[in-house]
């Protein structure tokens, strides 16, 4: 890798100078795939593509509608696009599975990923889940297990729909739910947060970063310099999207109108609020966009250990550094 | 000057009526207005409470209906699902059959557990819906994670029906659609084991239809929110299925609303106020349960279209009511102008009375009441005081012409009587000094002296009995009798004698006099004297205390024609002195009627040191004067002093 490093830095220099003419013939037409429906999960990149950040950095990005119908780790292996996103222990089994895609730059940083209970059901602490019946995604399920290991939990798994209307109905005690998605449509379907209990991993060790950017090996090595462009461009429009918030709400509803999604604004600024908390934390002494290797550890240990991997992909051939230096 | 402010005070009157009056009927009415608008405005509520009630409730009834139609096929499904095995075919057709006799169902499905109904494949569900030209069949054995749906996990989990969350028609329709499911359970081993689900969907249009259609005045509408607060239907298009009752409370931080929204999805019922941004204007709000569904049903009513009727009545009130007021203070102020006017005039006239104008003509009386009476009163003083006036000139002009002929008989009077001292100037050998004050303009008290010769002073003094112009004319006759018969003759009982047979000749109005008097020689000091019942006089010896002079017998003049006379001597000193006085010194009276008394006389004497006579003359008539403290003199005060000796060097 360290031989490429002068090249990066010959082309992304070129990337730079390229940028004045960069509005002109020299475009690249790149496609991404955000790995779920439009919502201010990806502020960032809608914000860039509409305020012309990748087109800055040479890129002419095609955001593809993503979502259930379009597994993005399936879309990414088909080629059917150039970037895509996914949570990090997923992508650490795709890879370990076979699939050659590379982690370009890490998003999120702070798991999202939280446990919720009703209070009224006696859940406040860790111990309080044993015996009880908590729903689980099935595609998400290594950090809840970690967590339930490490308390010594005996819990009933129910699987999780995409809603959390098993919960609401009270089929389950307590459920999964991504603190910037789920957990406010809880207090949007009348639960005050008084009267819930939250657990979030990372408070209790179990901080498994989450979002990342993953183009395919073969991407990387053709056009490092786009793949650079891409991740800078990203983050520029994190922080665009941070800086304006109502703006980039409206740009997030666009996409939402778009593509016809039921949701509304006041969860969306939920959400661009809390993204905004996992992306950049303020208690993380992290550089924005970058892999750390103890939370890959952590993340591909756990998935050995349950047995999702034979054997951790080394980091250095999983993640290429795209992100904080030039 | 004092006019300008009594003006004013008029004016006050009247207006201080018209306010007072004014602001308590502004006050009565506004309650009561406040009042009836109050009421009223409970009552409106009330009675919308109970229509909107109604209205809710005959909506829920018909919806509820429907859906309680519906729910029936698939527990009758299930039901026979648990009993009887049905072939593939037996089971599309049956779904078929449910799609064709039920009109509102949409789509229905029997989906089985993982090898449950055929142990080679995993999946198994005939799904099969309405199409435009028929029916439409889903492969049932698919490879669709319908284990991971909520209308098959939720029943599954919570072992009974359910009804779904609403959500858009599959391809993107903007069909709402509601999917009913119910878990069926077969006997394995012994053990009741869930098997699979029913499910029929239900295109949700008809109850859009069914709420659309309630419309209560002219812009309430109802909207349906569904088990998790999601607006279902609404007037507001861009809300279904984005928003719910939460988010937008959240978005317009109203707690209110998220109040509400909670009690609608615990299925309570509630007639509340809501602020403007739900609805668009200030509305009220009748919420109830659609309880088979676990869904909520709202009808809004416009707060001002709730009270457009009560506010058009309190604007006709309100009208009425100023209009009333208007007129209410067109009367008062033509009441109090009324009222004040005769006041007014009568206060104008009285002026001019004060100013003495008692012609003027006070307005006349025409009303019984309290102001008619004023006037009549104010006649009554007007005339009263000018007979009073009329009478007062009369009597000031009798006794004015009194007065000014008293005045005369005053000087006339005074000019009887020697008064000009030193009376003798060119005589060292005595001294005398006299001074008469009398009680009226004229008196009864007489002194008088003069040389009968070149040795011999005659003096006297007397008091009249009575007052006034009788007793000074009887002093005036006793007077010049007395110089008369005195000057011819040193024979005092002579004298006296004869006086007082003068003074007893038609003395019908018995008067008398009494009398003091005597011849003093000039040279020797010898003093004769007689007395006809006069106070004794005081001598005073040089060098000695005063005391009271020896009196002979005598009677007073006037009375007693036979009446005789004796007379004394003594000898005066060089320096010795004799005071003579009327009982008006004596008997002079202070503010508690006592008497200045002949011990206080006596003892103004000694004390008085003075040489010359005239001074202590004076000073007596001061403490005369001191004691009495301004009482008025009752009766005519005289005092005459002569002192024996060479007085050449004292004066």
């Amino acid at each position: 890798m360290k031989h490429l490093f002068p090249i990066c830095l010959i082309l992304v220099i070129f990337s730079f100078v390229a940028t004045p003419s960069a509005c002109g013939e020299t475009l690249k037409r790149v496609t991404f795939l955000p790995q779920w429906l439009p919502q201010a999960q990806f502020a960032g990149y809608y914000a860039a593509r509409e305020k012309g950040i990748y087109k800055k950095y040479g890129i002419d990005l095609v955001i593809l509608p993503g979502g259930p119908d379009n597994p993005s780790a399936d879309m990414l292996s088909k080629g059917k696009t150039d970037f895509t996103t996914m949570f990090l222990s997923s992508a650490i089994q795709k890879r370990a599975d076979g699939v050659k895609l590379v982690n370009i730059g890490q998003i999120v940083q702070r798991s999202g990923f939280i446990l919720v209970a009703r209070k009224s059901s006696g859940i406040l602490s860790p111990n309080d889940l044993n015996g009880k019946r908590v729903s689980l995604w099935s595609d998400f399920q290594l950090q809840a297990l970690a967590f339930f290991r490490k308390y010594h939990l005996d819990v009933k798994i129910i699987p999780q729909t995409f809603t959390v209307n098993l919960f609401l109905r009270g089929g389950v005690d307590a459920a999964s739910a991504m603190w910037y998605n789920e957990y406010h449509t809880l207090l949007n379907a009348g639960l005050d947060e008084d009267e819930l209990t939250a657990f979030f991993f990372d408070r209790y060790g179990l901080n498994f970063p989450e979002d990342g950017i993953y183009c395919l090996e073969e991407t990387l090595k053709k056009d490092r310099a786009l793949c650079r462009a891409f991740v800078q461009a990203t983050l520029e429009g994190w922080e665009y999207a941070f800086a304006y918030p109502e703006e980039s709400l409206d740009i997030v509803m666009k996409y939402v109108n778009d593509a016809h999604v039921g949701t509304n604004r006041v969860h969306q600024k939920w959400m661009l609020d809390k993204m905004k908390y996992l992306i950049r934390p303020t208690d993380m002494k992290n550089p924005v966009g970058v892999l750390r290797q103890d939370g890959y550890n952590l993340v591909a240990g756990e998935l050995q250990l349950k047995g999702m991997i034979k054997d951790i992909p080394p980091f250095g051939e999983f993640y290429a550094p795209c992100a904080g230096e030039k | 000057m004092p006019r300008a402010p009594a003006k004013n005070k008029k004016r006050k009157l009247a207006f201080k009526l018209s306010l007072f009056i004014l602001a308590g009927t502004t006050f009565i009415f506004l309650a009561a207005f406040g009042y009836n608008h109050y009421s009223s405005r409970k009552l409106v509520l009330k009675n919308v409470e109970e229509n909107a009630r109604n209205l809710t409730l005959a909506t829920v009834n018909k919806i509820e209906t429907t859906l309680l139609g519906v729910e029936k096929v698939p527990l009758y499904l299930a039901s026979s699902l648990e009993n009887h095995r049905y072939s593939r075919h037996e089971i599309f057709q049956t779904i078929e059959d449910i799609l064709k006799t039920n009109p509102d169902i949409f789509g229905a499905a029997v989906a089985f557990e993982p090898f449950a109904f055929n142990p080679k494949s995993r999946y198994f569900v005939p799904y099969t819906f309405r199409k435009k030209d028929g029916f439409g069949v889903h492969p049932p054995e698919t490879a669709f994670q319908y284990f991971y749906r909520d209308w098959y996990l939720i029943p599954r989990e919570l072992g009974r029906p359910v009804w779904s969350e609403p959500y858009f028609s599959e391809g993107g329709g903007n069909t709402v659609m509601s999917t009913y499911s119910v878990p069926f359970y077969r006997f394995v081993n012994g053990k009741r084991t869930f098997t699979g689900v029913v499910e029929v969907d239900i295109d949700l249009e008809w109850l859009k239809e069914i709420i659309s259609r309630v419309s209560i005045y002219q812009s309430g509408y109802a909207f349906l929110v569904s088990q998790n607060g999601v607006i279902v239907t609404h007037p507001n298009r861009d809300w279904i299925m984005r928003e719910s009752i939460f988010s937008i409370a959240e978005a317009a931080d109203d707690p209110g609303l998220r109040k509400m929204g909670r009690d609608m999805i615990r299925g309570k019922e509630g007639f509340i106020p809501l602020q403007s941004h739900f609805t668009g204007k200030k509305s009220w709000i009748y919420y109830a349960p659609l309880t088979s569904i676990g869904w909520s049903i709202g009808v809004v009513f416009p707060e001002e279209e709730l009270f457009a009727g009560m506010k058009k009545l309190n604007r006709e009130v309100f009208i009425i009511g100023s209009a009333g007021f208007v007129l209410l203070f067109l009367v008062i102020a033509w009441i109090s102008n009324r009222m004040t006017a005769p006041i007014r005039t009568l206060s104008l006239k009285t002026a001019e009375i004060a100013k003495g104008n008692l012609d003027i003509k006070l307005p006349s009386v025409t009303s019984n009441d309290e102001i008619g009476e004023l006037t009549a009163s104010f006649e009554d003083m007007r005339l009263a005081l000018k007979e009073y006036i009329f009478t007062l000139r009369e009597t000031t002009a009798a006794k004015e012409r009194l007065e000014s002929e008293l005045q005369i008989a005053h000087t006339i009077q005074m000019s009887f009587l020697p008064k000009r001292f030193p009376f003798f100037p060119e005589k060292d050998e005595f001294e005398i000094y006299a001074t008469m004050e009398p009680a009226r303009e004229v008196g009864g008290d007489l002194y008088d002296f003069f040389l009968v010769d070149e040795d011999y002073l005659f003096f006297s003094i007397g008091d009249v009995s009575g007052k006034g112009v009788p007793a000074a004319l009887f002093m005036a006759v006793t007077k010049t009798l007395m110089k008369g018969i005195a000057s011819k003759s040193m024979d005092l009982p002579e004298v006296l004698g004869k006086v007082n047979a003068e003074l007893c000749l038609d003395n019908d109005a018995m008067m008398f006099c009494t009398l003091f008097c005597g011849f003093l020689n000039i040279r020797t000091g010898e003093f004769l004297y007689s007395n006809a019942g006069h106070n004794p006089p005081i001598v005073i010896r040089s060098g000695h205390k005063p005391r009271w002079l020896d009196l002979p017998e005598g009677s007073a003049m006037g009375v007693d024609e036979d009446a005789f006379y004796l007379t004394e001597k003594i000898t005066l000193n060089s320096g010795d002195t004799l005071i003579l006085y009327t009982d008006g010194v004596t008997e002079a009276t202070d503010h508690d009627k006592s008497l200045y008394s002949t011990d206080r006389l006596i003892d103004t004497i000694e004390k008085s040191k003075l040489s010359s006579i005239e001074p202590l003359v004076l000073e007596i008539m001061n403490s005369v004067r001191d004691f009495t403290g301004g009482e008025p003199q009752s009766d005519d005060i005289t005092i005459l002093a002569v002192r024996f000796g060479d007085t050449s060097g004292s004066s």
